[in-house]
């Protein structure tokens, strides 16, 4: 009777038991990174909305402030959206007979809100509040991106827990002096670890780790 | 033998699918704006019911919220009913330069970036008219709107207008002020260097 396995077939079995691990430690691998990826957080992919608002050409173009339209941001949780009455505060002269406004001058004439689609959509379960983080020195720019660059709005970042700690762990990485909070351009005079240390002290940032800060 | 397979994909599929669910993050509570099904017209923020007064808002201080000099009164105020220092004047700088200036301009002779696109031409504060206009002429423009001008109540507070009135007002004083305006200490400074 022949042998079932020729002598090859222990390399064969030694190599299965490395490859198995490799193929476990993959598939976590894979698991672990998926979640990370844009197809599950949307990092980088433009929303669509209801009107082909461009925040280009009305931050860079017209060089308009964050706050003419966003205009709770300091004082609220939410950073607030527009009304279609500060829309149509231009828009009844500009434009004002362009198809690609018809959208807000329906909301206007009907008095039913422009339903826009959230772009940054953080769980049910965290706090978070914008007035505290603009008026200790966070900039826009810092977690929303460039939106003065963005034609249509997309995430720049995460929100993933990580991403909040990586700043909540050390402010200093990327606090701005407060008047320059709502700068889309600012870029830290001299070196932002030095400069950062000094702000965090100034500013008065509390211990930012305890569980209880986001999820209350 | 194959059952009991059988039955421990499933168990593990059905375990490993409940942690799919996401009612955790899709709290059933409204955020602000959200829209909402429960209300006919879609909105989950409400309106104030006609008449309410939010504790701590009642506005019986005519000319601070009113900007005229009594409730059934046209007359308007001559004097800005806040301290004006200079923390009020850089602050309504700031807010002069969010709210005011993309249509009025820096400097408030009405070239702002959306007049240079087509919106109709605001008067300038730099005019005979607008400067002997009260102060409480310009409250009640921020507050209700004039012309083409919608009204910004529901985004700049109270003082907030009034600390972009006092801006305004010293906009109009840098048209008009003389050497004389000048405080001794700069004004050797300024002629120093040759201005």
């Amino acid at each position: 009777m022949s042998q079932l396995f020729r002598p090859g077939a222990n390399t064969f079995a030694k190599a299965s038991v490395i490859a198995g691990l490799g193929v476990a430690l993959g598939l976590g691998g894979i698991l672990n990174n998926i979640e990370r990826t844009s197809y599950v957080t949307d990092v980088n992919v433009p929303r669509d909305q209801p009107v082909m608002f461009t925040h280009k050409h009305h931050v860079s173009g017209v060089g308009m402030d964050c706050r003419y339209c966003h205009s709770s941001v300091e004082v609220s949780s939410s950073a607030g959206i527009p009304s279609t009455e500060v829309c149509m505060g231009c828009h009844s002269q500009i434009w004002s007979e362009a198809p690609i406004l018809e959208p807000v001058r329906e909301s206007w004439r009907s008095g039913r809100s422009i339903q826009w689609n959230r772009v940054h959509d953080l769980p049910g379960y965290v706090y978070f509040n914008h007035s505290i983080h603009v008026t200790k020195g966070m900039g826009c720019q810092t977690c929303h991106g460039q939106v003065d660059k963005m034609p249509m709005v997309w995430k720049e970042n995460t929100l993933l827990m990580e991403w909040c700690l990586d700043c909540h762990r050390a402010p200093e990485k990327y606090i701005r002096p407060k008047d320059q909070v709502f700068n889309m351009e600012y870029k830290p005079a001299g070196n932002q670890a030095e400069l950062g240390a000094k702000l965090v002290a100034e500013y008065k940032v509390r211990k930012l780790t305890d569980c209880s800060i986001c999820h209350r | 033998m194959p059952k009991r397979i059988t039955l421990a994909v499933i168990v593990t599929v059905a375990a490993l699918a409940t942690g799919c669910r996401q009612d955790m993050h899709d709290q059933p509570r409204y955020r602000p704006l959200a829209a909402s099904t429960f209300f006919p017209d879609g909105r989950s923020a409400r309106p104030a019911v006609e008449g309410a007064v939010a504790r701590g808002y009642l506005k019986n201080d005519i000319p601070l919220y009113y900007g005229k000099v009594a409730r059934e009164s046209k007359e308007f105020v001559t004097d800005i009913p806040v301290k004006v220092d200079k923390a009020l004047l850089t602050r309504g700088q700031d807010r002069y330069n969010i709210y005011c200036s993309p249509c009025h301009g820096a400097s408030g002779d009405g070239e702002g970036m959306v007049v240079q696109r087509g919106l109709k031409h605001p008067p300038t504060y730099h005019s005979d008219k607008m400067h002997k206009q009260p102060v409480g002429y310009y409250f009640d423009v921020i507050t209700n709107g004039f012309g083409v001008m919608p009204s910004y109540a529901s985004r700049i507070p109270v003082n907030d207008r009034w600390a972009i009135i006092a801006y305004v007002r010293a906009l109009q004083l840098s048209r008009t002020a003389t050497l004389d305006d000048v405080p001794p200490a700069e004004r050797a400074r300024l002629e120093a260097s040759g201005q």
